[in-house]
């Protein structure tokens, strides 16, 4: 199964994102951004690829900021 | 140690409820890791925290998002940072003549680059007047600034009609909630609020070094100038600050012990409930007057009205200094309370007692009636005796 990754200006919107995919019972993991995809200390949410588009959408209408959505090649999950 | 009576909740509470204690204990045991900088399990864990944190505050002042709040030390970097950021040379702010140091003191220090200043001043019993503030509103006033309650005689500012008269004139609303928030209802939307700045360790009985400031949607993110600049775990790429919220006000490692410790309080206020609380410290501050009204040679200061006031109250004694006062009563009767000018020169000339000061209670949700009772039977030796 393919995984993605979101990416947030900050902790505190990963922190709000977790609480919405959490309410939702979406599996998901807060996992360090992978260096090639910034150079931000920060983390990103990592879901199932196919739930990524939902998820988008549902943070958009949370008024979640984001910045990008990413898929993971086989190797860095 | 001897049985003391705490009469200094003005100035911070204490004591502080068990679980805001253990809060702060089981976050140094077995958090401790800084929020928002690695990824690992810890630091996420006490960026929840922080993140929770956030939540009660928007929860408890009526505020939707609670990315627009900015924690700090306390009330007063709060209040910098909300006028240092947003003040500009050629701006007209408000303010009136009870206000803390706090706000006086940045506001002078704007003075001097160029923003005008003009303090309405208020009654002897420190109201403000909501039309004065019509009245001193000009085409380049950007804001009003208003200390709810004060921290000299409790007076309690009528915030939702001050509002309603900014909101109209398109002025910003901001509030210095220090003395008020915990113990008094406030709601941003409600009463119009565009700006709060809150303190953590007093009536939401945080510990010290926690407070901060509530942006509301009315102030465009962008346009706040950070006071601070520095490490924020965001955008590390690059060496300019973040311009978005909460990261553009909180560079540095936070306070997250005692955030955790402010995040127990406020679960604490939320379940006894603000109402309660209200409730209670009115009782107490109405027992307090009704006592010290009845000894000869006590002049009571303020509202003297304890629905109009929060539950903090200044008096003197005839032929008495307030230090001796305070000194007596601290080392006869174990009663803790402050004396002096309580870093608000201008609310004690509005109220008549500058450069003397005053003796002050500050009543807290934790006193009781008893130790009012015992309270004013010291007042009234000290009164009788001299």
């Amino acid at each position: 199964m393919s995984q993605g990754v979101i990416l947030f200006p900050s902790i505190h919107f990963a922190l709000r994102a977790e609480k919405i995919v959490q309410g939702k019972g979406i599996p998901y993991k807060l996992i360090p951004v992978p260096r090639h995809l910034s150079s931000d200390c920060g983390v990103c949410l990592r879901l199932a690829w196919e739930e990524a588009e939902r998820v988008i959408s549902l943070l958009s209408r949370e008024g979640v900021k984001t910045e990008g959505v990413y898929l993971l090649s086989p190797k860095e999950r | 140690m001897d049985k003391i009576i705490y009469f200094d909740n003005a100035a911070t509470s204490y004591p502080k409820p068990e679980g805001v204690i253990q809060a702060m204990a089981l976050f140094s045991h077995e958090v401790g890791a800084n929020p928002g900088r690695s990824g690992h399990r810890l630091s996420i864990e006490a960026g929840r925290i922080v993140y929770q944190a956030r939540e009660r505050v928007t929860q408890l002042f009526g505020h939707a998002d609670s990315s627009r709040v900015i924690f700090g030390l306390n009330a007063t970097e709060g209040i910098n940072q909300g006028l240092q950021g947003l003040l500009r040379p050629g701006d007209h702010v408000i303010t009136s003549s009870m206000e803390h140091n706090s706000v006086m003191r940045p506001l002078r220090a704007l003075e001097k680059e160029g923003v005008a200043v003009t303090v309405v001043v208020c009654s002897p019993e420190g109201f403000l007047d909501p039309q004065d503030v019509r009245r001193a509103i000009k085409k380049k006033t950007k804001m009003v600034v208003l200390n709810h309650g004060s921290n000299v005689v409790g007076t309690l500012q009528p915030l939702a009609e001050v509002g309603e008269i900014c909101r109209r004139q398109g002025v910003l609303f901001f509030v210095d909630a220090a003395q008020t928030a915990g113990s008094v209802h406030i709601n941003m939307e409600g009463e119009k609020i565009d700006l709060l700045a809150f303190t953590g360790h007093k009536a939401l009985f945080g510990p010290p070094g926690t407070g901060g400031l509530v942006v509301g949607e009315r102030v465009e993110e962008k346009e706040i100038i950070p006071v601070k600049k520095g490490g924020t775990g965001s955008r590390s790429e690059l060496e300019e600050q973040p311009d978005f919220l909460p990261d553009l006000g909180e560079s540095g490692t936070p306070n997250t012990v005692g955030i955790a410790g402010l995040l127990a309080g406020i679960n604490f206020v939320l379940k006894e409930g603000v109402e309660r609380i209200r409730s209670h410290e009115l009782g107490l501050t109405e027992l307090l007057l009704q006592g010290l009204a009845d000894i000869p040679g006590v002049t009571i200061y303020g509202p003297k009205n304890a629905r109009r006031q929060v539950s903090t109250l200044s008096f003197n004694i005839q032929g008495m200094a307030p230090s001796e006062v305070g000194w007596r009563l601290d080392e006869e009767f174990g009663i803790l309370c402050r004396v002096g000018l309580h870093c608000s020169p201008s609310s004690h000339r509005t109220i008549g007692t500058f450069p003397e000061g005053t003796v002050r209670f500050g009543l807290g949700y934790l006193n009781t009636e008893s130790e009012v009772r015992q309270a004013l039977q010291a007042v009234r030796q000290l009164a009788r005796k001299g």
